[in-house]
């Protein structure tokens, strides 16, 4: 019975979002008797140090922490006032069901966990055990993560676990996995300044990753050249020596076009090519016929872009390849990026200081969250949970027979559209927004309405939280302590800074009862974070994610490590691949030639205009905790729909109109805001808010085949001009979707 | 420690105003940032500009101050006006080239940024110069700068006729002595600037 239980404008009412303006304590309280506690910023995958400011148990500011070697004290506006998420008005302290008609009421943990333990129950014996599935995420702790994917295959045996980094590092991780053998980062931040020429694809670092604006203005201080692709220029494409502003879907044509170029000119490192690689014959073959004419066909660029691109790369000494959503989130996505690493395979330059390739996190623990097993397809320590040697390793770990562990379940958007066809009835979820998050919204309220039962463990009341019959109150990051790992793969330490509020739990503890309920208490006996991150170091030995090495004080003790770090006094792994080792069992990197395919959708006479989303520096993804912060909201308040002076005056746009941006799937009704700085045939919108304001209503439901990530950068629109929506939901503030 | 200044690199700003939401952190004045950024013009370029106070060697806001009300430290930082003298006239707010003075209505009186004394005197970086995650605010010394940056540093500006010295830095290109701020340059250079060097379109054109 997972349907709203109320209209949206009572729920807003009762559970916000509500803008939170001023700290605990008020804003000229006392700093006598307080204490710093040195941790971690709860939001992207840079994972900055952080301060934060304890005044009697509550949270009440920051400091910088100058001393953590990543960000040296620098932090982005998120960062900055992440604090006042602490102490909120919104915040859940309590256990609550749904009452039809009225909302939410408080229950018992011992009712909740009752209620929640036998509904599990009473749908996995009437549908059995993969008609319950999990939704977990990618900004839970490492231990956390995997203690999500032993509980989805010990204490509910579902196949049916998949988590929200499936909107995030799958296609970068899979391209990786596929030519180096490896899914991370191949280098550590430290490298990009020493490196003499940067390319980054499709990555609005300054707003999306803006601790490293540094790291590659550095790079340029030592007299780098930066190559951009991106359909807009961000704030860093401004001082780009070259702006490709290519269209979405288009990069493979960049990509080719230089290798193509290259080739041609002998600017590939023949020696490395034959010693450390295979397969380069085929991919030169398919490259042969990218010439800069056809490649900027693909690419909707002029084709001297191409060449100047080809001639800055081509000969660098050293260089570093960065890339994110922008290339991956396509339904060809990998291909993206195994086309952007075979030019940096191809040149030789990885694997050495100045020299290397990284893709950029989104999420919090976006990388350590892929490791420890809570993605459809894997077992801790990125092991295959297809292949019977991992699975035996694994089920001793449990204690379980391996036959027990089920096997691969449904990727995220299968997933939900398992439960639109009824074929799953039942979900919990943590750590998961998917009413804002998932593409094809429209699609995705439909399927949670159709659930029998749906709980959800969350701090605030998200917009998906909305629609559960069980809601309960777990932890924030700073609310309990654990480990996540980086950007760059380092493995790091949050520290526990304040007790969760109310009766509002830790995550695992959580879990941890759900599973005692179960039956399978004996299988989640832990006392702390501590003791499952000692489990899964033990659980990731001999895994291409090897922690086994490491300990907390280790970690401490190094401001991070850098896995693998096989054994204990190992000092960890920043660099990859050094020697021209990659990770296959050949030990060389696979060259794999690449097609450019076109998307799932491209515009046509109905739908001539090309919609790409992403995200403003001020909010954090499905926005469940920065559309609270109220000075993060002033700084940008709602969606406004970026398009050209051009386009605009061909669709009788000025700016500050309201316009209707609308695909086949649904729409979204926003502000236009002109700008010359995004090409005339595409339009952006910004993801963070929902209901009619978002961007996801319009995004198409479409993924791509090897990592399953939804085509969130490109979709077919029309766009027109309405006037002001006054409906109730349009009245709402805007941090609930209303729009001024 | 070797004495350290405050540099501004235009060139480096992304515009996410982690230095605007920091100074709003600053115990002297929590709640309210004394700083602000400048959207330069949204429709045609990405380019923003952070304004902190560039602490003037003779400031104009203290000339005209006829409560006598803005006092400079000997170090050179120029502080927000004294309560018992400040008289909520705005002068200050008017007069100072660089818009920086804020005249506050809830406590009638005249508040701006003091390049974090409360965090500078005791040997912190000032706020913003902390947090900044593009190096566009910068607190260091002069030697690391000149070692790490291809501009160079320059205090001299001229706002018409006014010539005026600060003690806040900002990177300019090597051939620049001085930043002159005045109306009939931008008249007179303005066609030598490319038409609109930011419109993607524009970039497109040579496949139409």
């Amino acid at each position: 019975m997972a349907r709203l239980p109320v209209d949206i404008p009572t729920l807003v009412k009762d559970f916000g979002p509500t803008l939170h303006r001023i700290p605990a304590g008020g804003w000229a309280h006392t700093i006598e008797d307080e204490k710093l506690v040195k941790t971690h910023c709860c939001f992207c995958g840079q994972q900055c140090g952080i301060q934060l400011r304890v005044h009697n148990n509550k949270i009440v500011g920051f400091e910088p922490w100058e001393d953590f070697p990543f960000n040296r004290g620098k932090l982005c506006p998120k960062g900055v006032k992440r604090y006042m998420q602490d102490e909120h008005p919104d915040r859940l302290k309590h256990p609550m069901q749904r009452v039809e008609g009225k909302g939410f009421e408080a229950i018992s943990w011992d009712f909740a966990l009752q209620r929640v333990s036998s509904e599990i129950r009473r749908i996995q014996d009437t549908y059995g055990k993969d008609a319950f599935a999990i939704l977990t995420g990618a900004s839970l702790t490492n231990e956390k993560a995997y203690l999500m994917g032993k509980f989805a295959r010990v204490a509910l045996q579902t196949a049916n676990i998949d988590y929200n980094g499936r909107l995030c590092m799958v296609s970068a991780g899979a391209a990786s996995k596929k030519v180096f053998g490896i899914d991370r980062s191949a280098n550590p931040w430290s490298d990009i300044p020493k490196a003499k020429v940067i390319l980054v694809a499709g990555a609005n670092i300054a707003e999306c990753a803006p601790i490293t604006t540094d790291y590659i203005w550095q790079a340029r201080e030592n007299g780098a050249k930066l190559i951009i692709l991106d359909p807009r220029m961000t704030p860093i494409a401004r001082n780009a020596d070259l702006f490709i502003p290519v269209r979405s879907g288009g990069d493979i044509g960049v990509f080719n076009g230089m290798l193509h170029v290259m080739i041609e000119r002998g600017w590939i490192d023949r020696p490395f090519i034959d010693q450390h690689t295979v397969g380069f014959e085929q991919l030169a073959e398919t490259v042969r016929k990218y010439t800069p004419e056809y490649a900027a066909k693909i690419a909707g660029v002029p084709p001297a872009m191409i060449v100047k691109a080809a001639e800055l790369w081509g000969p660098a000494p050293t260089s570093f390849l960065m890339h994110s959503r922008g290339i991956e989130h396509h339904t060809k996505g990998v291909d993206n990026c195994i086309a952007a690493i075979n030019l940096v395979v191809a040149s030789g330059r990885i694997g050495r200081e100045g020299c290397g390739y990284a893709m950029i996190t989104g999420q919090g623990n976006g990388q350590g969250a892929r490791e420890q097993g809570q993605k459809c397809d894997q077992l801790p320590g990125m092991r295959d949970i297809a292949n019977p040697e991992h699975r035996r390793y694994i089920a001793g770990i449990w204690g379980v027979p391996e036959e027990s562990i089920p096997q691969k379940g449904l990727s995220a958007i299968p997933l939900v559209e398992a439960i639109h066809d009824g074929k799953i009835k039942g979900l919990i979820s943590i750590c998961f927004n998917p009413a804002i998050s998932l593409p094809d919204a429209n699609f995705v309220r439909e399927a949670l309405e159709k659930l029998e039962f749906y709980v959800n463990i969350d701090f605030f009341l998200s917009d998906t939280a909305r629609y559960a019959d069980v809601v309960l109150a777990g932890s924030l990051m700073e609310e309990d302590e654990g480990t996540t790992t980086s950007v760059e793969g380092r493995v790091i330490r949050h520290r526990k800074v304040v007790a969760p509020p109310g009766e509002a739990r830790e995550d695992w503890k959580i879990l941890c009862d759900i599973a005692d309920r179960l039956g399978h208490g004996d299988k989640f006996r832990y006392a702390s974070p501590r003791e499952i991150f000692e489990e899964m170091r033990i659980a990731s030995k001999g895994g291409v994610s090897d922690y086994f090495g490491m300990s907390w004080e280790r970690i401490e003790e190094n401001n991070g490590l850098f896995w693998p770090c096989p054994e204990a006094g190992h000092p960890g792994t920043p660099r990859l691949y050094e020697n021209g080792k990659f990770g296959h069992p050949d030990g060389k990197a696979h060259f794999i030639p690449i097609e450019w395919r076109p998307s799932a959708e491209m515009p046509d006479e109905e739908y001539p205009i090309i919609l790409t989303t992403g995200r403003v520096v001020s909010q954090f993804l499905s926005g469940n905790q920065t559309r609270r912060i109220g000075s993060l909201v002033d700084q940008y308040s709602q969606p406004l729909c970026e398009i050209h002076p051009r386009l605009a005056e061909k669709l009788g746009i000025a700016d500050g109109d309201f316009v209707k941006v609308e695909s086949r799937r649904g729409n979204v009704v926003v502000r236009a805001n002109l700008v010359k700085t995004i090409r005339p045939d595409t339009v952006f919108v910004p993801y963070h808010w929902p209901l009619d304001r978002s961007a996801n209503n319009c995004t198409i439901r479409a993924i791509d085949p090897v990592s399953n990530i939804p085509e969130f950068k490109t979709c077919a629109v029309r766009v027109s001009k309405v006037n002001q929506p006054t409906d109730p939901i349009a009245m709402l503030e805007v941090q609930a979707g209303g729009i001024q | 420690m070797m004495e350290r200044a405050f540099f501004i690199d235009y060139s480096r700003c992304i515009g996410c105003q982690s230095c605007v939401q920091a100074c709003a952190e600053c115990d002297t004045h929590r709640g309210t940032s004394m700083i602000h950024l400048e959207t330069i013009e949204r429709r045609d370029s990405v380019q923003t500009a952070p304004q902190i106070c560039m602490h003037c060697e003779d400031p104009i806001c203290a000339q005209v101050c006829p409560a006598d009300a803005i006092k400079k430290t000997p170090d050179g930082v120029v502080q927000s006006s004294l309560k018992p003298r400040c008289i909520g006239c705005s002068n200050c707010v008017l007069s100072c080239p660089f818009g920086v003075p804020k005249y506050l209505s809830n406590i009638d009186q005249m508040m701006k940024c003091d390049m974090c004394y409360d965090r500078s005197s005791v040997g912190k970086k000032p706020m913003c110069a902390t947090v900044c995650p593009s190096g566009a605010l910068t607190f260091t010394t002069m030697e690391e700068i000149q070692r790490t940056r291809q501009g160079i540093p320059i205090n001299s500006w001229k706002f018409g006729a006014e010539e005026v010295k600060t003690k806040v830095y900002v990177m300019v290109p090597r051939e620049v002595t001085r930043v002159d701020v005045d109306l009939v340059q931008i008249r007179t250079t303005a066609p030598a600037l490319p038409k609109d060097p930011y419109d993607v379109a524009l970039m497109l054109e040579e496949i139409q």
